[in-house]
């Protein structure tokens, strides 16, 4: 198992420099670099070269890129062109905001789309898995801004439940040493501050999951059905065994391969930041952040902010492979 | 102090920061004159006396730009303002707490904290010099998108918010705990007309054009009954606005008739350029503009070749260099309550977009600039209201005058930059609208 896990590490060295070539090309492609976005497109060539300058933008890209490299490798990611921080301390910033509402996020797709699909594979056929079919294909196609604002309007508007923007109540004073507020707020050992940052949480989680609800609820369904069909289920049923006893160990542990592939293909997506849900919510995470880097042609941000993002995804993968050699034993010898 | 001088770093800042004032000792860009600057003292503790060189019209309204207000300097001197580390790959990158976590100025709040991308909380300064603050406590949240403002006032999360979506009116007003606060515009939407393409050198060409367009029917359908028909570049707060100037109305027969003075035969044939995927303060809708201008000039006895181009950089490059037809749609966000920023900064010098020389106006704004009017006690003011509050920041002035050739050289390309700063390419039109909007109210700040 360490074997299988170092040599997966190891192969992280050639696909995050593959990453950063890739990365640093693609930015490069953008019509228009940092100089002329910053100083508009009538800015005097003197100005643009002065910037390109202070920059290294002069310089041949290969150059540019083992600078670069080097920087990354030294843990720097440059400064922000724009705010003229540092790339890291903004991530520092931004990414536990993601991360909680991914996990949120996950926590409210898996606790009712796994449920949804077992009930629904259980019941095929029935006006049970029409419903479940249903709803998760609501749940694929509806836009995400548009249920977030759907939610926002009943449950806040309406009924006054819940809030509609941010992480926390701005009367609330509270310390972030860690930047995860659920956290922070428990370290303070503040209930009330953490009671309402939960009920911050609560629509986010619900927008930003409802796609993989969705589509963790269809896997879940076809996985079931599939494995409910092979003869090692019937064997045990045979056997006499109960049938609570099936399901939860020879139908939902073979199901969940499939199950945790795209739970964790969707952990890596939501990771990356969800700039529809972060922006209707005025949630300061990746997302956003990223996406205004990629309007402004801040190359530090973008580099940084992806190559980040990408190790992310990567690791979340990592971590996936780790757990099918956990659920499936066959996966270790191979 | 050294980013701001630093080239793109805060374009409006830097800019005015150099054309109206020109630095302290010397000014920091070699294009333009000399330092405004002569000395400064405090009278007493709420009163500076700054002495100029020479006579300035044009400092007084760009005092209310971020690059004038006044710190104190023992914060900016403990606090390590000027402090930071210059990396020769990444620039320069700030290590002082002034801007960050101390800044310490005249205003009627005192910063308490700011969060990034969370709040900043402000409480009321109770040794403030003038009107004090009626709130206790003041917090800023950022919420960039329209709707979640909406709902966050509605849900009574948020207590007020800038830039309300047109559409949105009415459901505010139709609220019963919600109202609107209405400010004066402080913008202008325009029909530019290059006098460098033939015939629009010729005078009564451009009567024409100006009798040809329905521009009533244009602010009555398109701008949410928000809109007044501008009859100067400048909107009637500013100081300096005409109260009586010709005034061209739609009338077409009239069109025909100058047109046929003009010995041109009839229809005319003129490009007529608007930009896509855009919305402005000044123009939600370009398109909608366009078809309307487009079809009361063919109405009077022109033909409109219509042409387009994505905002920026296409359109903006092209309506800067003079390359957008013989007219164009296009407007302008003032970023201080003088003359001269409207004014000014279009036809001061020669400008390709509108391609005309005229010495003679040049100089009389040069003039209307450098020379002193003698008009003492006169009161500018610069306002901002918003949804939910009200800013009046006024300023005395004892003399009007002045300015000095030698900033022209960058006001091209400063509009260009300014334009194009406040203005992203490809984005909803609430988001534009709202950025621009953001982006003025930073101006003002």
């Amino acid at each position: 198992m360490l074997r299988f896990i170092a040599r997966r590490l190891l192969l992280l060295v050639p696909i995050m420099v593959g990453l950063s070539i890739l990365v640093f090309l693609w930015i490069r492609a953008l019509p228009a670099g940092p100089a002329e976005s910053l100083l508009g497109e009538r800015a005097t060539p003197e100005t643009i070269q002065q910037i390109e300058e202070q920059y290294g933008l002069d310089e041949p890209i290969h150059i540019q890129y083992w600078e670069y490299l080097k920087t990354v490798a030294s843990g720097d990611l440059g400064t922000t062109i724009r705010s003229r921080r540092a790339v890291t301390s903004e991530i520092r910033e931004r990414f536990p905001a993601t991360i909680e509402l991914t996990i949120a996020a996950l926590l409210f797709a898996v606790s009712v789309g796994i449920p949804l699909g077992f009930v629904a594979a259980k019941r095929y056929g029935t006006w049970v898995d029409h419903s479940s079919l249903v709803l998760s294909l609501i749940g694929i196609s509806i836009p995400v801004f548009f249920l977030a604002i759907l939610l926002k309007y009943v449950f806040a508007v309406e009924l006054g439940w819940l809030p509609t923007v941010g992480r926390i109540d701005v009367t609330i004073d509270l310390e972030h040493p860690t930047g995860f507020y659920t956290l922070d707020a428990l370290l303070a050992g503040d209930l009330a501050a953490f009671w309402d940052v939960i009920k911050h949480l609560i629509l986010p989680a619900i927008a930003l999951g409802s796609i993989p609800l969705a589509i963790i609820a269809r896997i879940t369904r076809a996985s079931v059905l599939d494995v409910q069909n092979e003869d090692y289920v019937r064997t045990a049923r045979a056997k006499g065994l109960p049938p609570r006893v099936v399901d939860r160990r020879h139908i939902f542990r073979n199901a969940l391969l499939p199950i945790t592939t795209i739970i964790g293909l969707q952990a890596g997506l939501l990771l990356s930041g969800a700039v529809l849900t972060e922006t209707v919510f005025a949630w300061p995470g990746m997302g956003s952040w990223l996406v205004e880097a990629i309007r402004q042609r801040d190359y530090p941000v973008l580099q940084g902010g992806i190559l980040f993002v990408s190790l992310v995804f990567v690791l979340v993968n990592l971590a996936v492979d780790v757990s099918y050699a956990l659920i499936n034993p066959r996966i270790r010898v191979s | 102090m050294v980013q701001l001088q630093r080239p793109g770093a805060e374009p409006s800042a830097s800019y005015y920061y150099s054309a109206f004032f020109g630095g302290f000792a010397n000014n920091e860009s070699e294009d333009l004159s000399d330092p405004l600057y002569e000395s400064c003292t405090a009278e007493n503790p709420t009163t500076a006396v700054i002495k100029l060189t020479r006579p300035s019209a044009s400092l007084l309204g760009a005092l209310v730009q971020q690059a004038f207000s006044i710190a104190s300097p023992k914060a900016l001197e403990e606090f390590n303002a000027d402090a930071g580390t210059l990396d020769e790959e990444t620039g320069f990158r700030p290590t002082g707490t002034f801007g960050t976590e101390h800044p310490i100025g005249t205003g009627p709040f005192e910063f308490v904290s700011w969060t990034r991308e969370d709040r900043i909380v402000l409480k009321r300064f109770e040794d403030y010099w003038g009107e004090k603050a009626k709130l206790d406590e003041l917090i800023i949240r950022p919420i960039a998108d329209n709707a979640a403002r909406l709902q966050a006032l509605q849900n009574d999360e948020i207590q007020g918010y800038d830039l309300v979506e047109p559409q949105d009116i009415g459901t505010i007003e139709g609220s019963d705990n919600l109202k609107i606060l209405d400010r004066p515009a402080f913008n202008v939407a325009y029909v530019g007309i290059n006098q460098a393409k033939k015939p629009m050198d010729n005078l009564k060409v451009r009567q024409a054009i100006a009798h040809g367009l329905d521009r009533e029917a244009v602010v009555n359908n398109f701008y949410g009954g928000r809109g007044v028909v501008a009859q100067q570049m400048m909107p009637p707060e500013v100081e300096g606005y005409a109260d009586s100037v010709t005034e061209y109305d739609y009338n077409p027969e009239r069109a025909k008739q100058l047109l046929q003075e003009a010995g041109l035969t009839m229809p005319v044939e003129i490009e007529f350029w608007y930009p896509s995927d855009v919305s402005r303060p000044y123009m939600p809708n370009p398109k909608n503009n366009f078809e309307a201008f487009a079809a009361s000039l063919n109405k009077s006895g022109f033909k409109v070749v219509p042409k387009t181009a994505p905002w920026d950089p296409d359109y903006l490059g092209r309506v800067d260099e003079g390359n957008a037809g013989h007219l164009h749609l296009i407007g302008w966000t003032g970023d201080f309550a003088d003359a001269d920023n409207f004014i000014g900064t279009f036809f001061q010098d020669f400008n390709p977009q509108f391609g005309f020389r005229d010495p003679e106006l040049f100089k009389m704004l040069d003039d209307a600039e450098s020379s002193p009017t003698g008009r003492p006690g006169s009161t500018c003011t610069s306002r901002r209201t918003s949804t939910s509050w009200t800013r009046f920041r006024r300023c005395r002035t004892r003399t009007r005058s002045r300015r000095w050739p030698s900033a022209r050289t960058s006001r091209a390309s400063f509009r260009a930059r300014r334009r194009t700063r406040c203005s992203p390419p490809s984005r909803s039109a609430g988001e534009a609208n709202k950025e621009n909007h953001l982006a003025d109210s930073r101006r003002g700040e």
